[in-house]
């Protein structure tokens, strides 16, 4: 099991390089220096001696990938690739183009992405499977015919229609809660209410489709008709047996999301202003900062394959059956 | 006429998607699945909106030069048949059906005096005198006219085609539902199609274009997005996929390198840049992009590029692991040991043999490809903002639900026919998943 | 059993959901009448004032700060020493922490003072001596704590000091000192200091003597040698006296000091935002700045909020006892003589989208507004007479409307070096004016700003001195005077205009097709596309073809600096009420291509940059008028501008709020506010009942589901037990 995580860790490494090779060479291709320098200094007339200065303060004024002023070593180490790697990979995220340090942005901008992941997650997961066994348990009856049509409609609906009408029916309308805004504690709790609400229903669509075919597919299983045989009821069939079974594709499926809420939901965020990671990244992508879109993607990828060691080792714990080697 | 780039993969799209009908036809294990999703109405009924949705948005792919103006502005033949929609302008928003504007102006009297109320219309209801009172009954009348007119007239080409041969078209289960959605969209279209030469039955946005038209622009461009991403994403998927499954070793290796890489990026981030690389790229480059048309046709075609790069991964996976199970099997054991060569064995093996899944993938992605649009509009990398798009209009709608009384028109007109056409699809492609499923044949 | 088990489960289930939402309720302390509301309970009855920002502000530097939101901000917490008169009209300097207005003395050539009468050639230097009130003091800021051996306690930090701070208000001890005139000249060595990237420091080197030498001397040394380089012109006599020597005459330079840029700063402060580690905490002067202010910024979250509190070392300061007539009957002076500020705090929060942000408005959770143009008919309609008036939902709200045309102008621009627009030949001028007349304007105004704005005659908005209303001040070029307003002429006319230019019907002869024109903009968003499509429509008019070059901010400067735009949309904001600020955009010596200066469409005619250099010294006055009316013809004639529009502004605000007068120049109006809260908590409590007949309408639609869900359960039930 150790061996097998050290494996992946060390497998993780050049994946990780080549994310951040692919990035580099698409930031850096089009984009000079010169021009993230001028982006961001903008406004009135810019001497070359402010772009010296701004790419000296930032770390752009080395060679892309190859110094040829140096020697040795130092011909690879002292470049804006090399540099700029080197520290991704040390969580060292550095300044942004625009002058903050992202590392301490990152710190404080996690929390409320996770405040409003984490519950939509929950939530979900526990509507969707509770309308999913509902389904289930109606099969094949009128119920379920009009569930499943209810249910291609929903997830036929861009998720921008959930957002908007949702901000405009509970928030504009109704009153019950305010229309935007982010606090710290306990106080954000009133902030939330509303895009949990309408992250959970854009999401029972599919996420109900998916649970209901998943149990749909226990059952039909033999212990399933076994377990009816005995006289068991409906209802105990599928919470003791069919839910059960199903726990592991469930699970799996929410582990390898779960260090990815930390990236936070982009559209919810900015439309309910959040400050989140979310709404970060597309400040970050509005405003060209490239510094900051690139830690986001190296980010992203190690949350990713993060998610990935732990569904292997959640399945090993859910199924013992299952050896990591 | 004049061929942009997206038109001339469309028409290869068309070309191709013709021949692979044609080719899964004539492939015996293919027919009882074609039969089975030939027999169901619900299949056949959303197929055949797709192909109405599809038949506009070929329209709009016709591009040609525009004669009457003097510069080098190219149209489609869904521009000169809206020709009407586009010329009735008007100053501003004005509501579906409505006769006046929908915001009140300084309205100089015949007498010189002035009045702040609201003015008519240019073209919306210009030809009644007192649309206070007539308006419900013009429009109820235009409609039903149109519709007796276009209704009789389908009825009885269809009761002319079918006579020779009724039984045939009548017989299978799935006819009548076809017929049923053909003629209830034809019949609607041209009904509309006439009230818009009168009315704005959608309404017209903030400088007064008819909101029907951009809404009816905005199928080729969804089209588009989800046609030809697939078109992109097929190649790469296919050909790694079964590689990945059928050589293991180091190409397995290389090819599993390469999708988890991709994957790992999160992929609203990869686009982002990509987009914002193309930008840059045209500006450097603006001589080459000076017509407004091939500037957007350029990146929209990026974008599906771009997604495509994206999403060829998951398919890749299911692809492998399908081959792996496959190259275990008697057969293509049996042609390896008699020295097939392996590229034969990938064509004649393989490939038929998860032709579903292909087949199930292309058409579940196409309508979340669709919706993708929109989302990647609002983050302002998705189509070019002069491109007629749901997703732009969703996102110029925004701010127009915050307006009092609310301008609900824009929103509500991209939510019909985006919901329509998403529907479709998605229905669509459950009855092609339970018809090529193999684990559902028996169902 | 088993039906009881689903629903404890279920029950289960919503009961957690159900104290989820208490919990919610009970901590956050609403009442059912505002449970919308986004602020904390316990602030309901202070005297905070509520406001918004759409994007974080960029600088709070007042070296490099440049921009009317970042003004916002720093106006209230820096204060240099001449301020506007808050009611009187046309905007008059007066004293904020200087004693008086600044002595003016002449100097010749050798530095010896001249009188006051001496004539123009004679005045080489200009010396302005300024003297600051005494006891003036910062606000309380850790650069200026110090233990009892005197030491900076907190400009060298350790790791240990390091590791609990992670704002500002971490640092336990904050200290303030008196103000000196040192101070404000440390300042102007700052806004000289290359490495600061102040925006007028190219425009000061060529006022303030020794300005340039000391930027060069400077721009290899630290940050903190500053204070110890002596510049030439600049200059503390006594610690609450200072003098700045300009060259030959700049009456405007004294607007220039009532702009944030010559407010003091501490060389303390300097010294300790130096700190890296500070800095990888995103600790800096563009963060926290030091100001001697009526506010100091309390809190800066540009992730969600800013808040300004009352600085508690504020200075003797007091509303203003005198203003205009009329002043007194619109409650400007109902607190004349009160000690300043009136507000205790003010909070503003991020608000990206406008619905929210409108929508928090009438709910009351915003003090003011200004008007999105999508929610403008929801506000405003004009009577009949023109005048802009509230809508009754606004009126049944008691919420109030203040317009008045700013001191700004959004210009279209040719560039004067391109040779199909640009130059001086009769063929350009001509299909300049052509385009000048068929671009409408007025259209433009009521489309794209709901008539928010005044189409222009000339280079000067209202306010400005040089501005003429009526028959004689229209573009004559452009317009004909109707009985009682301007007329534009016809399309005809711009079309016969265009046919003598030589491209008759819009048909280039060069290349027998329209005409084809660039357009570069950086407007590329989707909210623009109706705006692009609009500015075709009007050169379709003529018959030419306009082509949108889109592009981000950076390429379009670039296309600037090369002269290689051919129109532009720009807009200016004066920085002082004089016309001097807005001509010197049109002035040869300014050109962006030739000299990098503020004149982007390289504009150069000589008889309008002499009379340019007469105008500017000349005190206002008839004279000055009639060479401004001369300058006005030269450049209607010439059209290098389509003058485009002055904006107006529009601003809403509820009845709670007091003491706005409309004032654009004015950066340091907050510390006049005030707030009534206790008629804003009774009105925020009517307006914002939650309703909740939708819970009781879903209710009901769930127990009309409850017979068929039973009966399809029985019917389950029989089915499986025949299996």
């Amino acid at each position: 099991m150790i061996n097998y995580l050290i494996r992946r860790l060390l497998y993780a490494l050049p994946l990780l390089m080549a994310v951040n090779v692919l990035t580099f060479v698409l930031f850096f291709v089009v984009n000079s220096p010169d021009d993230m320098a001028r982006m961001q200094l903008g406004q009135k007339r810019v001497t070359e001696q402010a772009i010296a200065n701004w790419k000296h303060q930032h770390g752009y004024d080395l060679p892309l990938l190859f110094n040829s002023d140096e020697q040795g070593a130092k011909q690879l180490t002292t470049t804006i690739f090399y540099q700029k790697s080197i520290n991704l990979f040390l969580f060292d995220f550095g300044i942004s183009d625009s002058g903050r340090n992202i590392g301490a942005d990152i710190q404080q901008r996690m929390w409320p992405s996770l405040a409003l992941a984490l519950p939509s997650l929950i939530v979900g997961l526990l509507v969707n499977i509770s309308l999913a066994l509902f389904m289930v348990l109606f099969r094949n009856s009128y119920l379920e015919l009009g569930g499943s049509v209810l249910l291609v409609m929903l997830m036929s609906i861009s998720s921008l229609f959930y957002i908007i009408g949702g901000q405009f029916l509970i928030g504009k309308l109704l009153k019950w809660v305010p229309i935007s805004g982010y606090d710290s504690g306990w106080s954000a709790i009133k902030f939330l209410i509303l895009p949990v609400m309408i992250s959970v229903v854009a999401g029972i669509g599919s996420g109900v489709r998916w649970y209901r075919s998943l149990f749909l597919e226990e059952v039909e299983k033999d212990y399933v008709r076994t377990a009816r045989a005995k006289g068991l009821s409906e209802p105990q069939v599928l919470f003791k047996h069919v839910l059960q079974n199903a726990m592991i594709p469930i699970l799996t499926g929410v582990v390898v999301v779960l260090p990815l809420l930390f990236m936070g939901s982009l559209i919810m965020e900015s439309f309910f202003s959040i400050p989140g990671l979310g709404s970060y990244t597309i400040d970050a992508i509005n405003r060209q900062d490239f510094a900051i879109v690139r830690s986001m993607v190296f980010l992203g990828s190690v949350l990713y394959i993060a998610g990935l060691l732990l569904t292997d080792i959640s399945y090993t714990l859910v199924d013992p059956r299952v050896r990591l080697s | 006429m004049l061929v942009l780039w997206t038109d001339a993969l469309i028409y290869l799209l068309v070309v191709a998607s013709l021949s692979l009908v044609w080719y899964l036809s004539r492939q015996l294990h293919m027919r009882r699945p074609l039969t089975k999703l030939l027999s169901s109405p619900v299949a056949m009924a959303t197929l055949t909106l797709l192909l109405c949705f599809g038949l506009i948005g070929l329209l709009d792919s016709i591009h040609f030069k525009n004669t009457e103006s003097n510069g080098n502005e190219a149209i489609s033949v869904l521009d000169r048949a809206c020709d009407t929609m586009r010329a009735h302008g008007e100053k501003t928003y004005s509501e579906p059906f409505a006769a006046y504007l929908y915001s009140k102006e300084t309205i100089t009297q015949s007498d010189g005096s002035t009045r702040w109320d609201y003015p008519r219309l240019k073209h919306g209801g210009a030809h009644l005198p007192n649309p206070d009172t007539d308006l419900m009954a013009d429009v109820v009348t235009k409609a039903s006219l149109a519709m007796v007119k276009m209704g009789g007239l389908l009825g009885l080409l269809i009761w002319l085609l079918t006579k020779p041969n009724r039984r045939l078209l009548w017989q299978p289960p799935s006819a009548k539902a076809v017929w049923l959605v053909l003629s209830l969209v034809i019949t609607l279209t041209y009904s509309l199609w006439l009230l818009s030469n009168d009315y704005h039955v959608f309404g017209t946005d903030k400088v007064g274009e008819d909101v029907f038209y951009q809404a009816l622009k905005s199928i080729r461009t969804g089209l588009v997005i989800g046609c030809l991403t697939t078109l992109v994403m097929l190649p790469l998927a296919i050909v790694f996929g079964i590689m990945a499954g059928f050589f293991k070793g180091w190409i397995d290796d290389l090819i599993q390198f390469t999708y988890t890489t991709l994957n790992s990026i999160p992929s609203v981030l990869l686009i982002a840049a990509s987009i914002l690389m193309v930008q840059v790229y045209m500006t450097n480059h603006a001589e080459d992009f000076n017509n407004l048309l091939v500037r957007a046709d350029m990146r929209l075609l990026f974008l599906c590029l771009i997604l495509g790069v994206t999403s060829w991964t998951g398919l890749c996976r299911m692809l492998r692991a399908e081959t792996l199970k496959l190259r275990e099997m008697e057969y293509v054991q049996a042609a390896q040991a008699l020295g097939v060569k392996p590229a034969m064995i990938l064509y004649r093996h393989i490939l038929p043999n998860v032709m579903h899944i292909v087949l199930i993938s292309v058409v579940l992605d196409f309508s979340s490809l669709v919706l993708a649009e929109a989302v990647l509009s609002y983050i302002n990398i998705g189509v070019d903002p002069t491109t007629h798009s749901w997703g732009n209009m969703i996102n110029g709608a925004r701010l127009e639900m915050a307006r009092e009384p609310v301008v609900w028109w824009s929103l509500a007109a991209a939510f019909v026919f985006m919901f329509s056409l998403v529907l479709a699809a998605n229905l669509f492609a459950d009855s092609v998943r339970d018809a090529f499923d193999p684990r559902r044949a028996d169902k | 059993m088993t039906h009881l088990m689903m629903s404890s489960t279920l029950s289960a289930y919503k009961i957690s959901i159900f104290s989820i939402a208490l919990f919610a309720f009970s901590q956050t302390g609403c009442d059912v009448s505002q449970l919308n509301n986004p602020y904390p309970k316990a602030d309901v009855e202070n005297s905070v004032l509520y406001s918004s920002f759409a994007e974080r502000p960029k600088h709070l530097d007042p070296a490099v700060a440049y921009s009317s939101d970042e003004y916002g901000f720093i106006g209230q917490i820096y204060e240099p020493p001449l301020q506007y008169h808050y009611l009187k009209r046309p905007y008059q300097l007066q004293p904020l922490t200087a004693n008086a207005m600044p002595v003016v003395r002449f100097l010749d050539q050798k530095g010896q003072p001249l009188p006051a009468t001496a004539p123009e050639s004679a005045i080489a230097y200009s010396e302005y001596i300024i003297d600051i009130k005494p006891g003036i003091r910062y606000q309380p800021h850790p650069a200026f704590t110090q233990n009892a051996q005197g030491q900076f306690v907190y400009h060298q930090l350790t790791q240990t000091q390091l590791a609990e701070i992670n704002t500002l208000s971490d640092f336990a001890e904050q200290q303030s000192r008196e103000l000196t005139a040192e101070d404000y000249v440390y300042q102007i060595k700052r806004l000289a200091y290359p490495k600061i990237q102040s925006p007028i420091a190219e425009l000061m080197a060529g006022y303030i003597d020794g300005f340039s030498e000391f930027a060069q001397s400077s721009a290899k040394l630290p940050m903190t040698e500053l204070k110890n380089q002596p510049m030439r012109g600049v200059e503390a006599i006594n610690a609450h006296q200072y003098k700045i020597r300009i060259k030959g005459q700049y009456p405007q330079f004294q607007f220039w000091l009532a702009m944030p840029f010559f407010a003091p700063m501490p060389w303390e402060a300097d010294a300790f935002y130096a700190q890296t580690e500070l800095k990888n905490k995103n600790i800096s002067l563009d963060w926290f700045p030091v100001g001697t202010g009526p506010y100091w910024l309390e809190e800066n979250n540009p992730n969600r909020r800013m808040v300004l509190a009352k600085n508690p070392h504020y200075h003797a300061d007091f509303y203003p006892t005198d203003g205009d007539e009329g002043d007194r009957e619109k409650g400007w002076l109902a607190d004349a003589g009160k000690p300043l500020p009136l507000v205790e705090r003010v909070v503003y929060t991020l608000e990206k989208e406008t619905i929210p942000y409108w929508a928090k408005f009438l709910q009351g959770y915003y003090d003011a507004s200004g008007i999105a143009s999508d929610s403008f008919d929801q506000a405003v309609q004009f009577s009949g007479s023109g005048d802009p008036q509230l809508t009754p939902l606004m009126q049944e709200k008691q919420i109030q409307l203040q317009t008045s045309v700013s001191a700004s102008l959004f210009y279209l621009g040719f560039n004067m070096l391109d040779n199909v627009v640009g130059g001086d030949s009769e063929r350009a001028r001509k299909l300049r004016q052509a385009i000048s007349i068929a671009v409408d304007y007025e259209e433009f105004i009521a489309i794209f700003a709901n008539g928010r704005g005044v189409a222009a005659q000339g280079a000067l908005p209202p306010g400005i001195f040089g501005y003429q209303e009526g028959e004689a001040g229209i573009n004559s070029v452009v317009y004909d005077w109707q009985k009682d307003h301007p007329q534009r002429k016809t399309i005809e006319q711009a079309k016969q205009l265009l046919a003598e230019a030589g491209y008759s019907n819009g048909i280039d002869p060069k290349t027998g097709e329209a005409l084809l024109l660039y357009f570069d903009t950086t407007a590329v968003g989707t909210d623009d596309r109706a705006l692009m499509n609009w500015y075709r429509k009007q050169f379709e008019k003529l018959g030419i073809q306009l082509v949108i070059r889109g592009t981000d901010y950076n390429r379009f400067q670039e296309k600037m600096r090369t002269g290689a735009a051919q129109l532009f949309v720009w807009g200016w904001n004066a920085d002082y009420p004089d016309p001097e600020n807005f001509f010197f955009l049109l002035y040869g010596p300014n050109s962006k291509v030739k000299q990098g200066g503020e004149n982007a469409g390289n504009y150069a005619n000589p008889q309008f940059d002499r009379l340019f250099e007469q105008m500017r010294n000349m005190p206002n006055g008839a004279e000055r008028q009639k060479i401004i009316d001369q300058m006005q013809n030269i450049i209607r004639q010439d059209a290098p501008w389509l003058f485009g529009y002055y904006p107006k502004d529009f601003a809403l605000f509820h009845s709670w709020y007091h003491n706005l007068k409309p004032a654009r120049m004015i950066v340091n109006r907050l510390k006049y506010s005030r707030i009534d809260s206790q008629d804003r908590e009774q009105k925020r409590q009517q307006w914002n009942q939650a309703q909740f007949w939708p819970v009781i309408v879903i209710g009901l639609a769930l127990a009309g589901l409850v017979w068929p869900v039973i009966r399809a359960y029985r019917r389950r039930q029989q089915e499986t037990q025949n299996d």
